[in-house]
Parts: C-alpha cells; sequence; structure tokens
C-alpha cells in the first residue's frame, strides 16, 4: 500500500517543473557554480581540493532540497486544497499516506545525491569514497529521514502555501551557510560555529564531508553527527503526531 | 427501503461560545436522496462534518450506516464516498491515475473506466486534473467519491460555480446514483438542485432543523396559498377588479386558495369588458420563496 501510495507520489514529484528545479536544478547549479569559481583550489579544515568539499557539501543541500524543501511545500500546498482531507475521507490508513510521500522525498533525496556524486566523480574527478561508502549512505538515509520528520513539523506552523516556499528558504538560506555547505565554516566566527553546531544541516554536512575525506578511514561513518540528526527527527516526529492536521488551515475556524 | 442510513438524535455542537448546532434530528433512508438546505453559517457544514466523522460532536446520538462516524475506521470508510466542498485535483496526476490512485485506497473500487464514464469525463481521461475546467474538476470529484462503490455518498455543494449546462449534466449523474442505488446526502445553495433531484428537503437555520419535507410539502409549501398576478389594464382602477387584490407598480397580485375558480371569475370579467390581462401568471410559491420564508432571507 505505501508502494501505491509512492508511486502515484513520485509521478506527481516528477512531473511538478517547480520541485524539480529546487531538489534537482537547484543543488547541480550550486555545485557547478562553486566548482567553477573556486576551481581546484585546496579549501576546508582537511585542505582538500575545492571540488571534493562541495560535492558532498552540496549533497547534503541535495539531500534536504529532496526531503525537507520538497515535502514541506508539498504537503502545506495538499492541506490547503483539500486534497489531504479527501484521501482522510478514504480507508487509507494515515500512516501509509505519510509514510508513501516520506519515502517518495527520501528517494528523490537519495537519487539527486547520486547525480551530484556522478557530476563530481565525472565532471570534476571527484574521487567517490569507497571503504566510507556506510558514511555516506547512511548518514544521506537518516538525514532525509530526519529532515521528513522536521518537514511535517514544520507544515504545520505554515499557514498556506503560499508562505511555505519563503519560509523554508529564509530557514534553510542561513543555515547552509554556516554549516559548511557553501564555505568552509572554519572560516566563520566560533560562535556562529557554535550555533550551526545545534541544527541538523551542519550534522549531515559534517557526516558527508568526513566520508569524503581521503583522510577518513574505516567505515566513515561518524555517529555524533548521525545522532544528532536522529535526535532532530525523533523530535520533528513528535511535534508533527502532535501538530498535524488533514484539514485546511484556513477553514479550521 | 425505508431502513435508516444515517440517524441523528438531539446532536449538538458548540464552539466556545457560540451553538454551532443546537440540537437536531435527521434520518436518511436507504436509496433516497436527502438534500440539506440552510444559510452559511447555519450549522449545516458542522453537521456535515460530523456525520462525515471529520468532526467531533458536543452531545447527541449520531449513527451513520449503523456506526458512530466519531469512532469509524476504515472498514466503515470503505462503505462512504465524500465529495468536499473544496478540494483540488490531486497536482500532477491525470484523470485516469487520480482514480487508480484512489482506487487503489478501497478494497472493493469500482471499474476506472466505467467510473470515468459515469461523470462523463471519457475524452479527458488522459489530462492532468489541474488543466480540466471547473465543471470538470467537479465531476472528477464526484468519481473520486464514487470510486469506492460506496453505499453512501455525501455531495457538499456538487455544482457551485457551474455554468447552467454543466449543472444540468452534473444533476444527470446525480440522478443516476439514485439508479444505483446509493443513498446520497446533498447539500446546496441551489432550490432547483434540491427541487429537481431530492426526495426529501430538511432546512436548517440558527443550529436547529426548521422544516422538513419533500420538495412539494416542504414548510407547508402545498398548502400555500398560490399567487394569481397580472398587469393592470389601463383604465382600470384596482377595486373595480372582481377580486381582492393588491397592486405595486401597476402590477397586480391575488391570493388565491381556489385558484381555478378564481382564474374564471377573473377570465369571465375580463372577456366581458373585452380586456386582456397582460402578463397573467398563476404559481404557487416556488421553493425558493419557501426556503427564503424559513431562514428568514438569510440566504
Amino acid at each position: 500500500m505505501i508502494l501505491h501510495q509512492f508511486r502515484y507520489d513520485l509521478l506527481a514529484f516528477l512531473r511538478n517543473r517547480q520541485s524539480r528545479f529546487f531538489t534537482i536544478v537547484l543543488p547541480v547549479l550550486f555545485l557547478v557554480i562553486f566548482v567553477s569559481v573556486f576551481g581546484n583550489h585546496e579549501i576546508g579544515p582537511q585542505n582538500v581540493k575545492a571540488s571534493t568539499y562541495y560535492v558532498p557539501g552540496l549533497s547534503a543541500m541535495g539531500v534536504i532540497a529532496g526531503s525537507f524543501v520538497n515535502l514541506v511545500i508539498s504537503v502545506t500546498a495538499q492541506r490547503e486544497s483539500g486534497v489531504l482531507k479527501r484521501r482522510r475521507a478514504t480507508p487509507v490508513p494515515a500512516w501509509v499516506i505519510i509514510a508513501g510521500r516520506a519515502l517518495t522525498a527520501i528517494v528523490v533525496a537519495l537519487g539527486v545525491m547520486t547525480v551530484l556524486l556522478l557530476i563530481g566523480r565525472f565532471g570534476y574527478g571527484v574521487e567517490l569514497p569507497t571503504s566510507t561508502l556506510p558514511g555516506v549512505v547512511v548518514t544521506a538515509i537518516v538525514g532525509a529521514v530526519a529532515f521528513c520528520c522536521l518537514a511535517y513539523a514544520l507544515t504545520t506552523v505554515i499557514a498556506n502555501e503560499d508562505a511555505a516556499q519563503p519560509m523554508v528558504q529564509a530557514i534553510m538560506l542561513p543555515l547552509y551557510f554556516i554549516s559548511g555547505v557553501f564555505i568552509p565554516n572554519v572560516n566563520l566566527p566560533t560562535w556562529l560555529r557554535d550555533v550551526a553546531e545545534v541544527f541538523p544541516v551542519q550534522h549531515l554536512a559534517d557526516g558527508l564531508h568526513h566520508a569524503f575525506d581521503p583522510a577518513t578511514h574505516g567505515t566513515g561513518i561518524v555517529w555524533a553527527d548521525v545522532g544528532v540528526l536522529a535526535l532532530w527527527g525523533v523530535a520533528g516526529l513528535a511535534v508533527a503526531l502532535w501538530r498535524f492536521t488533514w484539514t485546511p488551515a484556513a477553514a479550521t475556524a | 427501503m425505508d431502513e435508516a442510513v444515517i440517524s441523528v438524535r438531539g446532536l449538538r455542537k458548540r464552539y466556545a461560545a457560540v451553538e454551532a448546532v443546537a440540537g437536531i434530528d435527521l434520518e436518511v433512508r436507504r436509496g433516497e436522496i436527502f438534500a440539506f438546505l440552510g444559510p452559511n453559517g447555519a450549522g449545516k457544514t458542522t453537521t456535515v462534518e460530523i456525520l462525515e466523522g471529520f468532526r467531533k460532536r458536543t452531545e447527541g446520538d449520531v449513527s451513520v450506516l449503523g456506526v458512530d462516524p466519531a469512532h469509524a475506521g476504515s472498514a466503515w470508510r470503505n462503505r462512504v464516498g465524500t465529495v468536499l466542498q473544496e478540494s483540488a485535483a490531486e497536482p500532477g496526476l491525470t484523470v485516469r491515475e487520480c482514480l487508480e490512485l484512489y482506487a487503489g485506497y478501497y478494497d472493493a473500487p469500482r471499474d476506472i473506466d466505467e467510473t470515468i464514464a459515469l461523470v462523463g469525463l471519457r475524452e479527458k481521461s488522459e489530462t492532468l486534473g489541474e488543466q480540466l475546467s471547473g465543471g470538470q474538476r467537479r465531476r472528477l470529484d464526484v468519481a473520486l467519491g464514487l470510486i469506492g462503490d460506496p453505499e453512501l455518498i455525501f455531495l457538499d455543494e456538487p455544482t457551485t460555480g457551474f455554468d447552467p449546462s454543466a449543472r444540468r449534466a452534473a444533476w444527470n449523474v446525480i440522478d443516476g446514483l439514485r439508479a444505483l442505488g446509493k443513498t446520497v446526502f446533498l447539500t446546496t445553495h441551489y432550490m432547483d438542485e434540491a427541487e429537481n433531484l431530492a426526495d426529501r428537503i430538511a432546512v436548517i437555520a440558527g443550529g436547529r432543523i426548521v422544516a422538513e419535507g419533500t420538495p412539494r410539502t416542504l414548510g407547508g409549501r402545498e398548502r400555500m396559498a398560490v399567487r394569481i398576478s397580472f398587469t393592470l389594464p389601463s383604465g382600470i382602477a384596482i377595486d373595480e377588479l372582481p377580486l381582492q387584490a393588491s397592486a405595486q407598480n401597476g402590477h397586480v397580485a391575488v391570493e388565491s386558495e381556489r385558484p381555478l375558480a378564481d382564474v374564471n371569475v377573473l377570465a369571465d370579467w375580463a372577456l366581458g369588458r373585452g380586456l386582456d390581462l397582460p402578463d397573467l401568471d398563476v404559481r404557487r410559491p416556488s421553493l425558493e420563496d419557501v426556503y427564503l420564508e424559513l431562514t428568514g432571507g438569510a440566504a
């Protein structure tokens, strides 16, 4: 049943030009721009090539775009247009609708990341991790799931679909900047890094950076980062379970 | 045929300070089309949402298909179809894909092609839902409400915003549900819709049922005086007429308990003087007249 829902949600996602742009094209665009601008200088705390730095960093952005951004916007729109309410009037269990949509988001997130990795590998010659591949996969999956939960939590405070897009960008853009997605955060003042440490973006990016670092050995899984992501996911899930509504906010008088 | 599909006793719903539904009784029998009318803010939507299981009641007994909708699970939802007042198309899916998605939600769905044909969307089955016209989209909504092959269907203002021909087409679809043996709970703002489709009508105003009956008998309509009206012929004063009448801007109205005899008196009188009675009209109060009377003109 989840797969039934997943199939149609994925179809709807792929047909939506706006979601294709914001989740797939935008991260790819950022990758091309950043690598072109900074070339192959050595940057970041590990002194790796710019491309090796940006592939995992922007993969984090791709995962977030695929899970969080995509989900917040589409779920808010579906709620406000009465689509969720109509589905709720059918026998399908609530969790199937939610899990089916979340699964779409997770698959899209991993798909976007794969696209970025392939561009990095074949466009810029970035070495793909081999022994540390589990670090990439585990961090990305835990991150995607956590950001799905956070997305459902965030929809509960967004009044309508017009507010959804600016809201997610307003939350995510500053976090991308302070979390090492766009610029290595060693360049940031300590207090700003401390702020970033609190939020999940930093831990998703750091987990992926670590797995890509040629100096890393072992599985490449940074359990501290995975743990923080999981905690955020649980917190998001709790808020979603507590506050999530199926009916348009505008009509709930 | 008189098995109760919906049975409501003493239903109340209070929001903070307001009592939106102030103790109503309703009964809808199997196979009938039941129209539920009322002005905005009269408690209509609240009542429907309680019956659909979307809202909790404050007080009273509610049974829909033998189950309390407040605690209904998916077995119950398999037997109920819901066409909501406002719901957009599923984004990014064609008409057929929408129906495939929803068919997958039910244990024993109707045939998809047959359902598309029933609502007259065969030529549009490969069109994206968001590209349909308003009327076509509403028919898709009806199709989505029917795809589970429900026994009972809630239709909330199914034709609001339709042009006259689209409305006729929608009526044919709804009338066709009767032939399928479905029970329909219809809410509408249009009196002609209720009159054309409904077996029985209930009117809610101020949270109470103010009238219940067939379209012909609602609010004592069948016993109401018939109004005979015409334009006063020139050169004739109103007190020259053979019947008690009132006039406004030269337009005369006679309230009549015995319309046939009174028309006869008028005709004899006019023909005897070689007069015409322009714009002669004999009519019972329309359902709309009765409704406006019942709801205090608050439609």
